[in-house]
């Protein structure tokens, strides 16, 4: 398990920069063209009629991938696009890359109820909500794809690039010896992560109804709120049961084998721990089909497509300088987009201004009541992850026992439990407040848990030694030892985790349950409420308070943190 | 010995500089070089003189600020065809085969593929890798892994061969094999390479390798000297002639004890150049005072001490300008002799070397003028960000970094400074502050 990057370029410590500001602008102009298209959107929309029959799930199974999937293709490719240009283009990354770090750590969920609204306004119900859950999924798989691919790019030994340059290695073969090699473990362990995530998302599109608003789709996650719907016990075991299938067979036939392949295009020299491995990997690769193809298909294959490459587009004896037309074209062009983005900036402006007082007051509220949620969530997911993950961590017998069941629990999306989970906490008082904490913990206890056992197993066995050598107290311990070196592990889990929490937010605080309509003070209440009322102003401000929010409280506490842990408390 | 012909490559009056405005700096000024066909060339100098700059814009991966330079009589444009490079680090991709690493070079020019196995392994076979076609550069050793670096940059047929630095990543008898290996096919007239320039901070592997030497220094990267080396081969390292080269070198880049005036230099924003501070590890420098005090009349032949106190020549090279600047020692000729201040240091206790080392660097413009700054500053401290973006008038931001740390360092030891990483300030030590 390793640490990731959550900050791309949290080398600057200013809170904000130009770009960012047109970031969040374009974002705003974005979510308002939306919110006037949701004008138009029906105002009854029926939902699918869900079979719960267990021979229905293969089919539900099958349409839920499918939508990951081709989410999941989109992301990729604009990944390699996006990421390329920001690499290559210096004008370019000052934009695109602020860019990025707002739409990374906006709580992506939010936007769910403006994109739904919007493309069922202008297109058939069934595409556009099976266009609105790819693009959902899509927006939460592709941020930390494209950042990874953009730093490999940035990070390609200089000495490599200019042997490639010097073998005249054309941008084809660039791409395909250097670049992509160079980027791919990246790559796939940031396309796992970015699946996992993709469920959360993928349950929530496939749940999310509104007051007469149904948008939910046939799929595994429909399936298990229709089984919680009608207490139906046995489809709901049947269901889960899909669904974790479902994910152990991907994770069986897809990552491992996809990561025990990638082990090649290390650059460390030195070989390290064990290599990752994988059943499936293994048998496939001493299958004689594997080197029939390689010897037979791909690889003539792919060195028709290289020379295809080289006779077509070779390396430019010397680079053309732009004449002074393009040159002028090439500035003048940004200001078009850019006065597009302020009308569209000014006319959203006035229609949150239409709001009234009183609105903003509630939405004032509702952030106060939805952080408070988040910040308990957090808390508790601190307080039991901790201690067990020191213990997973430091002890080898008990992480080999308890590993696999952790990563099990954990690949079941937070979100295809929630209907489940409303069906017992509803009998509580103060039910769904006690479950909307409750879901926000689901989806991110598990970030923090990987990241506190990854830490606490990177601390150095001479310091563990040092540290009995000296007889230190169990308080001296974690005070000296323990928590310091677990410290930036803890900040990236809780930045992954607080950012899950806000998304749960959207889903967790507002519920069609049993015929009813439930909700709980809160900005993830409120979102969903005004997606039902066709309050479209209240959407709009609601929606931006709490990306404001995430985005501030990511620049002003979180970043901070990460830097002073990326300083102070790195093991070297 | 070379008509018009045999010139292969010239470059005239070739600068570069980066940044702008006022801070601008130079990393090689006003070069003039020739190649001419046969010639085995090094460039020499310490880590900073821009030797490895100039190779890049030989062979056309960076463009120079100004000046000419002509390949053939023809201005160069882009990556220069006719050139190859061995790199440092080999630059091999870690996910192609040894072989294939090897074939790349010539797939991009289009050579079938069945031509271009028999090529690759002829490169192969001649580097001695025969067996290891199938190999990943991992499965290797640093010197097995340079020689698929050679094999590379030969396959091609280059005309002209760089090499940069590509023995110093290598352990010590891997790195004198590869040499030898190489002067034999070179002066076997085994590869068709027209001429070869080799980028090297090893005196006495420019010596033993080069018929000419072209000698760089720093502040800012120019060339002070071309000696011819006409030794013939295989060298002999232990002949008499072969050492007076060696010597020779040492002593054009060691230079000679200046009056103190222009060896020190101005402090930081006065007008003049401020003088660098080497990058040392204090204890080296006690050591080598300590070694040079046994010595019958405190003087020796500074090349005699790379042998003798197993240093490489470029760290050498810093301790003895070091030892200048300090008025530790004096040089002349290649040779250098332990003043009595420096001979006082090196017997003296630690407390007491500490004081003199004190006292040495309290002359030094650049500490007068920080410990000046800190004196007026409020509550006598300073932020490093301050001081280094003052440097930054003077110095690239690096280089700035680089001083700050050299004198934080040496200001520790001497116990005249302080510095707290938590909040990044800059402290006078008490009982710094009277004196001087």
């Amino acid at each position: 398990m390793k640490r990731i990057n959550v900050f791309g370029s949290a080398s600057s410590t200013r809170p904000f920069g130009a770009g960012d500001l047109l970031a969040l602008l374009l974002v705003l102009v974005v979510l308002y063209a939306g919110a006037r298209l949701a004008l138009n959107a029906p105002d009854v929309i029926s939902g699918p009629t869900i079979d719960l029959k267990p021979r229905a799930l293969p089919w539900y199974a099958a349409l839920s991938v499918g939508r990951m999937t081709a989410a999941y293709t989109l992301s990729l490719l604009f990944t390699l696009v996006y990421g390329r240009i920001a690499a290559y283009n210096r004008r370019a990354e000052q934009i695109m890359m602020p860019l990025l770090d707002v739409l990374q750590s906006v709580p992506i969920l939010s936007f769910l109820p403006v994109v739904l609204l919007g493309l069922s306004a202008i297109l058939p119900e069934a595409i556009a909500v099976e266009l609105a859950a790819i693009v959902l999924i899509f927006t939460s798989q592709v941020w930390n794809l494209t950042f990874a691919w953009y730093q490999s790019l940035t990070t390609i030994p200089k000495e490599l690039r200019e042997a490639s340059s010097i073998f005249r290695l054309n941008g084809w073969m660039q791409f395909r010896v250097l670049e992509l090699p160079f980027a791919t473990i990246s790559l796939i362990w940031n396309s796992m992560m970015s699946w996992a995530g993709g469920w959360f998302f993928l349950m929530a599109a496939e749940i999310f109804t509104v007051g007469q608003r149904d948008f939910r789709l046939p799929g595994l996650g429909a399936y298990l709120h229709e089984a919680a719907e009608q207490s139906n016990f046995g489809a709901i075991t049947w269901g889960i049961g899909a669904l974790i299938l479902v994910i152990v067979l991907l994770d069986q036939f897809i990552w491992r084998p996809l990561i025990a392949w990638s082990d090649r295009f290390k650059v460390a020299t030195l070989t390290e721990a064990e290599p990752p491995t994988s059943w499936f990997y293994d048998l496939w690769s001493s299958a004689s089909l594997a080197s029939w193809l390689r010897d037979r298909v791909s690889g003539p294959l792919l060195e028709r497509v290289d020379q295809w490459w080289l006779r077509h587009f070779p390396v430019r004896e010397t680079a053309v300088a732009p004449s002074v037309g393009a040159q002028w074209l090439g500035r003048a062009l940004p200001l078009l987009p850019l006065a597009v983005l302020l009308y569209g900036g000014y006319r959203a402006g006035l229609m949150l201004l239409s709001l009234p007082l009183t609105q903003w007051e509630q939405i004032g509220l509702g952030l106060m009541a939805t952080l408070l949620r988040v910040v308990v969530a957090l808390l508790i997911a601190l307080a039991w992850t901790v201690p067990l993950g020191v213990a997973i961590g430091t002890n080898r017998r008990l992480a080999a026992l308890l590993q696999p069941l952790v990563q099990i629990a954990a690949s079941v999306p937070a979100t295809a439990l929630f209907p489940v989970l409303l069906l017992f906490v509803l009998r509580l008082p103060a039910g769904l407040n006690i479950a909307a904490v409750l879901l926000m913990l689901m989806g991110t206890q598990w970030y923090l848990l990987f990241n506190v056992i990854a830490g606490a197993s990177a601390i150095p066995q001479d310091l563990r030694y040092t540290s009995d050598l000296l007889q230190l107290g169990r308080l001296e311990r974690w005070r000296t030892l323990i928590l310091p070196a677990l410290f930036p592990y803890l900040i990236t889990g809780a930045i992954t985790a607080s950012g899950g929490a806000w998304n749960a937010s959207i889903v967790a605080e507002y519920a069609n349950f049993g015929g009813q309509t439930l909700q709980t003070t809160g900005l993830g209440a409120l979102i969903s409420d005004a997606t039902a009322q066709g309050d479209y102003a209240l959407l709009l401000a609601a929606t931006l308070t709490m990306m404001f929010a995430v985005v501030l409280l990511n620049r002003l506490v979180w970043r901070r943190l990460y830097v002073l842990a990326e300083e102070k408390y790195r093991m070297e | 010995m070379m008509g018009e012909n045999g010139v292969l490559l010239q470059l005239k009056r070739v600068s570069q500089q980066y940044g702008s405005g006022e801070r601008r700096f130079t990393a090689v000024e006003d070069v003039n070089l020739t190649l001419g066909e046969g010639e085995f060339v090094a460039l020499l100098g310490p880590s900073g003189c821009g030797k490895s700059t100039l190779l890049r814009i030989i062979t056309g991966l960076q463009a120079a600020t100004s000046g000419e330079i002509l390949y053939r009589q023809r201005p160069l444009r882009g990556v220069n065809p006719y050139a190859t490079i061995v790199f440092q680090t080999f630059a091999l991709f870690p996910w192609l085969t040894v072989l294939e690493n090897v074939a790349i070079a010539l797939k991009v020019k289009g050579v079938p593929a069945d031509l271009r196995a028999t090529r690759a392994i002829d490169a192969l076979d001649r580097v001695g890798l025969d067996g290891f076609e199938n190999a990943y550069p991992r499965e290797l050793s640093g010197g097995m892994r340079q020689k698929v670096g050679f094999a590379r940059a030969i396959v091609t047929e280059p005309e002209l061969l760089c090499l940069d630095e590509p023995f110093s990543a290598l352990d010590v008898l891997s790195a004198e094999t590869l040499r030898g290996e190489l002067l034999e096919l070179w002066t076997g007239g085994q590869i068709p390479t027209k001429a070869i320039l080799m980028v090297s901070h090893n005196i006495e592997e420019a010596v033993f390798m080069a018929d000419r030497i072209v000698v760089m220094d720093k502040n800012p990267g120019r060339i002070i000297a071309n000696l011819p080396v006409n030794l013939p081969h295989p060298r002999q390292r232990k002949a008499v002639e072969f050492q007076n080269v060696v010597d020779q070198v040492y002593a054009t880049l060691a230079g000679q004890t200046q009056p103190e005036y222009l060896e020190l230099g101005t402090a930081p924003g006065e007008p003049g150049r401020t003088r660098r501070l080497p990058q040392v590890a204090i204890p080296d420098l006690a050591a080598l005072l300590e070694y040079l005090s046994d010595l019958p009349g405190n003087r020796t032949d500074i090349y005699r001490l790379a042998d003798e106190l197993n240093l490489n020549s470029d760290t050498l090279l810093s301790l003895v300008e070091t030892a200048e600047l300090l008025g530790f020692a004096t040089i002349a000729r290649g040779d250098i002799t332990l003043t009595s201040l420096g001979e006082t240091f090196a017997e003296a206790s630690i407390l007491a070397r500490k004081e003199i080392f004190a006292t040495c660097i309290r002359r030094l413009p650049i500490f007068k003028w920080l410990l000046a700054m800190l004196r007026a500053a409020e509550r006598r401290q300073l932020d490093w960000n301050v001081v280094q973006t003052a440097l930054e008038l003077e110095f690239p931001p690096q280089e700035a970094e680089a001083q700050m740390d050299t004198m934080v360092n040496w200001g520790r030891y001497a116990e005249i400074l302080a510095y707290n990483d938590d909040n990044t300030m800059l402290y006078l030590e008490s009982g710094a502050t009277s004196s001087n």
